[in-house]
């Protein structure tokens, strides 16, 4: 669809005199009135601007927090109460942007998931698809930094551990730890710089998302069918009114549920011991991680060894960015392959569990026969790093050599008509 | 999605239910606080003022000398959504209160009393002093304690909590705390300085019991006119009202949230409907004739 010429025509002087020396009403227009969308998208699809919209509501809410946080270790706590009591609509600001946080991760989730079900990887969508990758990553650094910030027990001992993991490094690894936490131990220097970094990343992540936005309108929308559009005026519909409608409903739907949250249910994704100022003398029971790093913290503490376990955590983001070279199979779609439906949403399972090991006592039984635990959670969790780690190197390389999948419609069209439903 | 993947995805979250319907509770680990009614339970619920100023008086008279509320200021006392004292009660109570000021012309800090927009002062200069006065445990800040208190809830239950909005586990935990001391069971040594709670975590606390001298040992109420309101004075209803008092302490917007929420959610509503029915009637188009649609 990058061939997809511009059809932009500008109706007044002022327009014409515009688009004669900066063509920026052009550029929007074509990018999100006229861009052409496949007509078979469905509701999976809407996450890319319900994901947009989360940013930007992140980066208003977290402005005006700002203006009123104190990032010093003495005052921290007290300065996130300042704002839940005394700043008006403060509490609306910060439980906007604390649930904000984990609707987005939600919404990102749900995208990466979509992607890896239909193939939204597989050439020529790769460097669209590492983009992502890139800011999912940039995404769970901000996220990580920021809950940090009101410097309760779970950020300081969060912090604290998360750090830690750098020390695993052979030779220098203490000295990386020191260096990140520009002292002895975290503390203030380790607060003010976190704070620095997690205003900074967020429009870092939008400038990625920029990138990531660029190259899918180069190369255009993957589709449910996973065939790629071949007659423009039968396959696809102008993204605007289209799209921008069907995006428009759906992200109110997703706004009920981070209301819901917000205003009513405001504590469930948080953790009660964040409540209870930092103490460093004073280690929480559990220190568990927000519930969207629970996956990749269970497989960090499903491997005994610090370094392995540090590497096999990094290894399961970082592993996201092969997929479209492990994925051997020509198919896009899962719609269309049989066999590799069965994998995906085992693998899907297997992330949950391990989000549920990482949430639980690693010593704690799983799997009890007369009174004597056969499977504690980190066996499990180790059984199931493997499993997750197969899906990658194991199954999607053969799964491409032996699958046969189901006959592909012949195109976009064809394959509306086929469902017997234009939308 | 066809149905296959479908039933796929239901049957992995059913086994995922049946996995870890029984999740074992972490060693030492008090008794589950039974469930009390709240006033400020639910989309509507909202604090019943008589209880918050009986609960202010509970703290006051057997917390405040050693657990501090320093994040409220006493003006909170009469705003909206509070116990509704009147700016007079306020002046008043806040003028009993002496705060540290200064400095003054000559340079020197003085002591003078309270005023509205003061935060309450903390009962103990510093931690080494509470320390010293409490067996050397710091008696932990009340401002948010409502909401830094819980248990596990388990799964799924705590799945379930997103739909039924149970999310009292410390108002919960605090009721059951204060009414949970008890005589230590049958060969359990309980060490001095110690005393035996079923509800909190490992079971021994160094806090004595605060409601200790206003009921025997039978659980008779010491002063049956305790509240003026005519409340009948019973070691649950002191125990729900201060906790009560705490929750509003620790979430003083909680009424003005709520009534923004029911606002936002309508609106929220509303607009998808008309969004739905514009999505429906802009697609149909696609029914006459795909092709025109560019």
């Amino acid at each position: 669809m990058g061939e997809h010429h511009s059809t932009y025509v500008p109706n007044t002087g002022i327009e014409r005199w515009i688009d004669a020396r900066l063509p920026i009403v052009r550029l929007m227009h074509d990018s999100a009135v006229s861009y052409p969308v496949p007509r078979n998208l469905n509701y999976f699809w809407t996450f890319g601007g319900i994901l947009m919209f989360m940013l930007v509501s992140q980066i208003i809410t977290g402005i005006v927090l700002v203006m009123h946080y104190t990032p010093h270790v003495d005052y921290a706590f007290s300065s996130v109460e300042h704002i839940m009591r005394d700043v008006n609509y403060g509490w609306l600001m910060r439980y906007a942007h604390a649930n904000g946080a984990s609707m987005f991760f939600i919404a990102v989730y749900i995208h990466i998931f979509r992607g890896m079900y239909y193939g939204s990887y597989k050439a020529p969508r790769e460097l669209l698809w590492i983009l992502g990758v890139v800011i999912f990553l940039l995404m769970m650094a901000t996220a990580f930094m920021g809950y940090v910030l009101p410097w309760g027990q779970m950020s300081f001992w969060g912090a604290t551990v998360i750090t830690n993991l750098f020390s695993a490094i052979p030779v220098v690894g203490e000295a990386i730890v020191t260096w990140l936490w520009g002292g002895y131990s975290v503390d203030n220097p380790t607060l003010n710089r976190f704070f620095s970094l997690h205003y900074l990343l967020p429009f870092m992540i939008f400038g990625v998302v920029i990138l990531h936005v660029w190259a899918l309108h180069h190369v255009g929308q993957n589709n449910p069918s996973g065939v790629e559009v071949k007659n423009y005026k039968k396959d696809t519909v102008p993204f605007t009114p289209f799209a921008t409608v069907k995006d428009a409903f759906a992200l109110v739907c997703f706004l009920m549920v981070f209301a819901w949250f917000v205003f009513f249910h405001p504590n469930f994704l948080g953790h009660a011991d964040n409540y209870i100022p930092a103490d460093p003398l004073k280690t929480p029971a559990h220190i568990v991680p927000e519930w969207y790093f629970l996956p990749f913290y269970g497989i960090l503490r499903a491997i005994p060894d610090k370094l392995g376990g540090v590497v096999a955590m990094f290894a399961s983001i970082a592993i996201l960015a092969f997929l479209p070279w492990l994925d051997t199979s020509k198919v896009k779609s899962g719609a269309y392959r049989p066999a590799f439906k069965i994998f995906f949403w085992v693998f899907v399972l297997v992330a949950i569990l391990l989000g549920y090991t990482g949430s639980q006592p690693t010593d704690q039984a799983v799997l009890t026969l007369g009174g004597r635990t056969i499977l504690d959670m980190v066996g499990f969790a180790q059984i199931l790093t493997v499993m997750y780690f197969a899906y990658f190197v194991v199954v999607l390389p053969l799964l491409g050599l032996f699958e046969k999948p189901k006959p592909l419609p012949a195109s976009i069209a064809d394959s509306v008509l086929a469902s017997g439903h234009a939308h | 999605m066809n149905s296959l993947s479908r039933s796929l995805g239901v049957a992995a979250i059913v086994a995922t239910g049946f996995a870890f319907a029984a999740p074992a509770f972490a060693a030492g680990a008090g008794e589950k606080p039974p469930r009390q009614t709240w006033s400020f339970y639910g989309p509507f619920g909202t604090y019943d003022k008589a209880q918050l100023q009986r609960g202010f008086k509970v703290y006051r008279e057997n917390c405040a000398s050693c657990h501090g509320l320093s994040k409220l200021s006493f003006r909170n006392l009469s705003e909206p959504g509070g116990p509704g004292f009147t700016d007079g009660q306020v002046r008043t109570l806040a003028a009993e209160y002496k705060v540290k000021d200064g400095p003054n012309e000559a340079g020197d800090m003085f002591e003078r009393p309270a005023r509205p927009s003061d935060r309450f002062p903390k009962p103990f200069a510093n931690d080494e002093l509470a320390k010293a006065a409490n067996n050397g445990a710091v008696p932990p800040d009340f401002s948010v304690i409502a909401k830094a208190r819980s248990y596990e809830r388990g799964f799924p239950t705590y799945l379930f909590d997103i739909v039924t909005q149970y999310q009292q586990q410390g108002p919960d935990y605090i009721t059951a705390l204060l009414t949970g001391y008890e005589a230590p069971p049958k060969g359990v040594k309980v060490e001095d300085g110690l005393h035996w709670n079923k509800y909190f975590p490992g079971n021994k606390i160094a806090m004595s019991n605060p409601l200790l001298a206003m009921f025997d040992d039978a659980g008779k109420a010491s002063d049956p006119n305790y509240y003026t309101d005519g409340t009948p004075v019973t070691k649950l209803q002191v125990a729900k009202d201060v906790t009560a008092f705490l929750m509003w302490a620790a979430e003083p917007k909680m009424e003005e949230r709520k009534r923004t929420g029911v606002k936002v959610m309508l609106w929220l509503i509303v607009l998808a409907g008309l969004l739905f029915m514009l999505k429906k009637r802009i697609w149909s188009r696609l029914d006459a004739e795909p092709s025109k649609a560019h």
